[in-house]
């Protein structure tokens, strides 16, 4: 069942500034949707629309049936939200926060104390319920984030960034409480990420989106599959050109020569590699280096993006657009 | 879970989510003890410098006039003759003087002690300070996220632009009866016509005046991007605001021109309903006029606030 519909979503800031570019996509129930893309993409602004903090330029989405415009406030009550920024009171204690949350929702007071001493246990957060949150990591934060983003039981949960700026363990621990609750509850989770393993460990589905569109969509493994391979780096001793000879070998699908190295492409690197080491020393040339890659969610990125991470190295016209989205969004 | 999932479990009301975005408001601000000291110390501050520095009941005083006590006038004088001069009883004239300032004062403050008139005004001052501050804070909410969190759940957008107005709202009289209860200790001088029910009156002025003003400033705030544009605008009007009230001097001595402009400072009315309900004897059709004016100029600037403020959330 598809719980999340988009069709042509375009959002379009100040008449000029196009941060989401006719997207279409569908969500199923109970499966992790995974939005990738480097700063900027319009990640977030995909989003907001879909929580009904941005109303979309031009085209639909639905969520639960429900539309995110005309019937915002259905849509608001079925969603969870666990934004990118640190968004708890930090005058408040964990627990008054999540009892606020309560409150937002509507939740009869009786039900909301149960569930939110249930949900400090979940993320651990129990034995810290009456400190101020001023005093917590950004562990403890982001754990409390996600506390007040269940407190209504939502059937959808997105989460923004849900792992940025955190330590490694941190970071699995948190990917421990979103497959747990997909798993116990059969929660669709809606997330954007830059991080590619954390895709590729945690989505079900994964959308790759740069410059308001998608340029990808499908589940990891059938993102790598189609870079169509492993990749073999050879360098051998010797200026002779061996190309024909490594292409002859069986399930070889492309040799590329770049002075003594060849990157090969092949499918099952491990059993072709040694194959191609036996073919160069029958012809008596010698093999000095060599190296298997298996494609990674990086590599399907850095073929659909360009580039890895747009942090260092923005070009000013980048930077001036991003501080625009920065102002339009009013952060 | 699944079959405690009930949708009717959720059922977001205008009432539960006020109380609760109150809540929130006054716990941050009681949790601050450094807040409330301020809160206190800086009312005390104007009142006990500006209030008694500028002393002009002391102009009149007996000790201040320096009347010789003997003042001998030239002259022929008939009763007692021979003598060619008169002599006047100084400091019976000085009492005199003092007696006819009292009488000046009174007429145009309406008191006899400048302290008492300015303390009222300072009310008014602090009262609008806080006001237009308190706004400030949905800036820090929107740029800390904490605002789209709220606006992302179901919670009805009027509760968010309420408990603001709210909390502007109740810092305002909080600050208003720490100051009113400081000034009597200073020796502010009641009127015989106040009464505990005065203090009623007090609060309703200061809340029309406080609802107003934080109505149009938060949804000014609400649009800001950066926490400078309001207190720009704060910096901006806030003098001419209050110096073209009668917080500091009665309007009927400045000149025609001012006189327009404090007649239509909403801060005017507010000061002349407290000084009456505290001060001064109730002039009742005065008093009346006070409270209309106040109501039309609340009611006036909430709607603009929260169409404004609406707007903003619902785009």
């Amino acid at each position: 069942m598809k719980v999340i519909e988009a069709e042509n979503l375009t959002k379009i800031f100040n008449k000029s500034l196009i941060a989401v570019d006719h997207i279409s996509f569908s969500v199923y129930e109970g499966e992790i949707f995974g939005f990738l893309g480097p700063n900027g993409a319009g990640k977030t602004t995909t989003i907001n629309m879909l929580i009904t903090l941005l109303k979309p330029t031009e085209g639909r989405a639905s969520v639960l049936g429900f539309d995110v415009v005309k019937q915002a406030n259905e849509v608001r009550k079925v969603i969870g939200v666990v934004p990118q920024e640190f968004t708890a009171d930090e005058d408040l204690t964990a627990y008054e926060n999540i009892m606020l949350c309560a409150s937002l929702y509507g939740i009869p007071s009786n039900i909301a104390k149960d569930r939110a001493m249930e949900l400090l246990k979940l993320v651990e957060l129990i034995d810290f319920k009456d400190k101020r949150v001023e005093t917590f990591s950004g562990g403890m934060r982001r754990r409390l984030e996600l506390a007040c983003g269940l407190i209504n039981r939502p059937r959808i949960l997105f989460l923004d960034e849900p792992t940025l700026g955190l330590d490694v363990q941190t970071r699995a621990a948190i990917w421990d409480y979103i497959k747990l609750l997909k798993e116990e509850y059969n929660m669709t989770i809606f997330m954007t990420t830059h991080y590619l393993e954390e895709a590729d460990v945690l989505c079900d589905r994964i959308a790759i989106i740069d410059h308001g569109k998608i340029i990808k969509i499908g589940k990891p493994s059938q993102l790598k599959d189609s870079l169509g391979g492993d990749i073999i780096t050879i360098t051998i001793s010797g200026n002779e050109d061996i190309t024909d000879v490594i292409k002859e070998i069986k399930n070889v699908k492309e040799v590329r020569k770049e002075n003594s190295t060849y990157r090969v492409k092949v499918e099952n690197g491990e059993i072709v590699a040694p194959l191609i080491i036996e073919a160069i020393r029958k012809r008596n040339y010698i093999v000095t280096r060599l190296s298997l890659t298996k494609p990674t969610l990086n590599e399907v990125y850095l073929e659909c993006t360009g580039r890895a991470f747009r942090d260092g190295n923005d070009s000013e016209d980048f930077k001036f657009k991003r501080l625009h989205l920065w102002r339009a969004r009013g952060k | 879970m699944e079959g405690e999932r009930k949708m009717n479990e959720i059922r977001p009301s205008f009432l539960r989510g006020f109380l609760a975005l109150t809540y929130r408001e006054l716990k941050k601000w009681l949790n601050d003890p450094i807040m409330i000291v301020m809160l206190i110390l800086q009312p005390l501050i104007w009142m006990g410098l500006l209030g008694k520095s500028i002393n002009i009941q002391g102009l009149f005083s007996a000790e201040n006039i320096e009347i010789p006590s003997e003042i001998i006038l030239p002259g022929i004088a008939t009763i007692p003759p021979s003598q060619g001069f008169i002599i006047l009883n100084g400091t019976y004239l000085s009492r005199i003087f003092e007696d006819i300032g009292s009488k000046i004062m009174q007429s145009i403050f309406g008191v006899e002690d400048y302290f008492s008139f300015m303390s009222i005004g300072m009310i008014s001052m602090i009262v609008v300070m806080t006001t237009m501050f308190s706004g400030i804070s949905i800036v820090w909410d929107r740029r800390l996220g904490f605002l789209d969190k709220v606006i992302s759940t179901p919670v009805s957008r009027a509760a968010i632009i309420f408990s603001k107005i709210a909390n502007s709202t109740l810092r305002a009289i909080f600050q208003a009866s720490v100051i009113l209860a400081l000034a009597y200790l200073l020796g502010l001088r009641i009127s015989n016509t106040f009464t505990i029910m005065n203090i009623l009156g007090i609060y309703l002025a200061i809340f029309l005046m406080s609802a107003g003003l934080s109505s149009i400033f938060i949804a000014f705030s609400i649009r800001s991007t950066r926490v400078e544009r309001p207190m720009q605008l704060i910096n901006l009007i806030m003098m001419p605001l209050i110096f073209s009230s009668n917080i500091f001097f009665p309007t009927e001595l400045m000149p025609n021109w001012l006189q327009a402009v404090v007649n239509i400072n909403p801060i005017t009315y507010l000061t002349d309903a407290i000084r009456q309900l505290t001060i001064m004897e109730i002039n009742v059709q005065a008093l009346i006029i006070d409270f209309i004016y106040l109501s039309i100029f609340a009611t006036i600037l909430t709607v603009i606030g929260i169409v404004l403020s609406w707007y903003y959330l619902t785009k």
